[in-house]
């Protein structure tokens, strides 16, 4: 009795092996090429199966699939593997197909002022540490920057130096300094960056004290100093009696007196003829103002969608406290984007009058 | 004093065409004169070419009125019609009725008749040739 149970298992054993082995081994007229290094495959061969399968082709691709990953699981687990952290891990070899750039090679920018100096006399960068034993502190701090070797703003003790006045803050004296090369730094590199990409930077040319400037120099300087703050000078005091000055409005041009009479009459004749018409009449600058807006809101919409989604995925393995807290803040936040704005479902013909009309004060234009 | 912007014009324009239409045109396109509007202390005024060029020697300031007065244009840049402006709209106003004046309507008894071509519908039958 055992006998050919024994047979009988050994049978199945063979029969089992014989199965594995099918399911490992593909055959393939055409071999693939293989790209380790991006995990790629490539098959070559015909797919005349997928072709004969008709309108459902779903189980040959499955099948076709399935094939093309074996082949290629076959050629990953020849590979050298390592260990890594209680993981086995193939080492891929390097990427042999050359994936295109995903964006234009930069352009060469023009070189900065010190650049062409140092060009000019053949000066060459010299290789400086990072680190610099500083004495006072008793350690290795960096050359620059946060917690620097010599900081000479943060001195405690600095001695009146022999011409300065006995009464002169030494401490705030250095700090202006420092804010003084700051400010001379960002210049620079900001005139350099106009220089890259041929820019007009704003200058203040004639608007420091020289001492002998005239009274509408001065009156000049004096007014694009109160326009330099954040808030474009709506909120700088005036003195007791300083007058407001006029003409800082928006200024507006208007036709001449005795402009041209029958141009004038053949623009209105133009107008009444449009008005007339009964016709709504695109308004190109306000059309184009909703589709900017719409893609904007669009844009936006992604944005939160994207932003949503992330912050789903990343809170459902947590504990289920932390995702109560984490799901209505995302949700609950800004949504102005969507809702707000105008109505984008307006009939044609009720929004037509509307756009065909110019609103006096002018609408939002946007260039 | 100066002419009218294109938003302007077309506020007034949709205005006066409430009351006379497509007629509009018989009063920017005149045979007889040019005229034109002119925006003057946010009021407009209807007045012929040559007038304007005597107009233009009176310094802003100085200058009250010059030719008709057809409305104002409010701080929020409505524009409202004047009576003043009814000489020039009457011939071509699209409807119009005619009223008695206030003295002979008070002097009269309660049911005589105030206003006249109020829902004429006989004036088509007497003038049907000047009507067509």
């Amino acid at each position: 009795m055992e006998a050919p149970n024994v047979e009988e298992l050994l049978v199945q054993a063979e029969r089992d092996e014989a199965q594995k082995l099918q399911r490992i081994t593909v055959h393939k007229e055409l071999e693939l090429e293989f790209d380790l290094g991006n995990l790629l495959a490539s098959d070559r061969n015909p797919p005349t199966t997928v072709r004969h399968a008709g309108a459902t082709p779903e189980a040959e691709l499955r099948a076709l699939a399935r094939d093309n990953t074996q082949l290629l699981i076959n050629e990953l687990w020849q590979l050298p593997t390592e260990r890594v952290e209680e993981a086995v891990v193939a080492r891929l070899p390097e990427p042999s197909t050359r994936l295109p750039r995903e964006k234009p090679l930069p352009r060469p920018r023009p070189l900065t002022r010190w650049q062409q100096f140092a060009r000019l006399k053949g000066i060459r960068p010299k290789k400086k540490t990072n680190l610099v034993w500083d004495e006072a502190s008793g350690q290795w701090r960096r050359r620059w920057g946060y917690k620097r070797a010599r900081d000479d703003t943060k001195e405690w003790l600095i001695e009146v130096p022999g011409g300065a006045d006995p009464m002169e803050d030494q401490f705030a004296k250095r700090i202006q300094a420092k804010k003084e090369r700051v400010a001379k730094n960002e210049l620079n590199r900001l005139r350099n960056l106009a220089r890259a990409h041929k820019m007009q930077v704003p200058s203040a040319a004639g608007l420091h004290p020289t001492g002998h400037q005239s009274k509408e120099e001065l009156g000049r300087a004096m007014q694009v100093a109160k326009v330099s703050t954040a808030s474009v000078g709506r909120f700088q005091e005036r003195l007791p009696k300083e007058k407001a000055p006029r003409g800082s409005g928006k200024k507006r041009k208007f036709q001449p007196l005795f402009g041209d009479f029958a141009a004038e009459k053949k623009s209105q004749l133009e107008l009444l003829r449009v008005m007339n018409s009964k016709k709504p009449q695109l308004d190109v600058t306000r059309a184009t103002n909703k589709q900017m807006r719409e893609e904007d809101q669009e844009a936006a919409a992604q944005r939160k969608k994207m932003s949503q989604k992330g912050k789903r995925k990343g809170g459902r393995p947590g504990p289920g406290g932390k995702r109560k807290g984490g799901g209505p803040p995302s949700q609950g936040g800004k949504r102005k984007g969507g809702l707000g704005g105008k109505m984008q479902s307006r009939p044609p013909g009720v929004g037509g009058k509307r756009r065909g009309g110019v609103q006096p004060h002018g609408g939002k234009r946007r260039k | 004093m100066r002419p009218l912007t294109e938003e302007e014009t077309l506020v007034m324009f949709q205005k006066i065409a409430k009351y006379i239409g497509e007629n509009l045109q018989l009063l920017v396109d005149r045979p007889d004169d040019t005229y034109c509007f002119q925006l003057h202390n946010y009021r407009v005024y209807y007045v012929s070419e040559n007038i304007l060029k005597l107009a233009a020697n009176i310094s802003g300031n100085k200058l009250v009125s010059l030719g008709t007065c057809f409305g104002k244009f409010t701080k929020t840049h409505n524009f409202h019609l004047h009576v003043t402006a009814l000489d020039y709209l009457a011939p071509y106003a699209k409807y119009k009725v005619w009223i008695q004046s206030t003295q002979d309507c008070r002097k009269v008894d309660p049911l005589a008749i105030v206003v006249f071509h109020q829902a004429d519908i006989g004036e088509y039958i007497r003038h049907e040739e000047t009507l067509t």
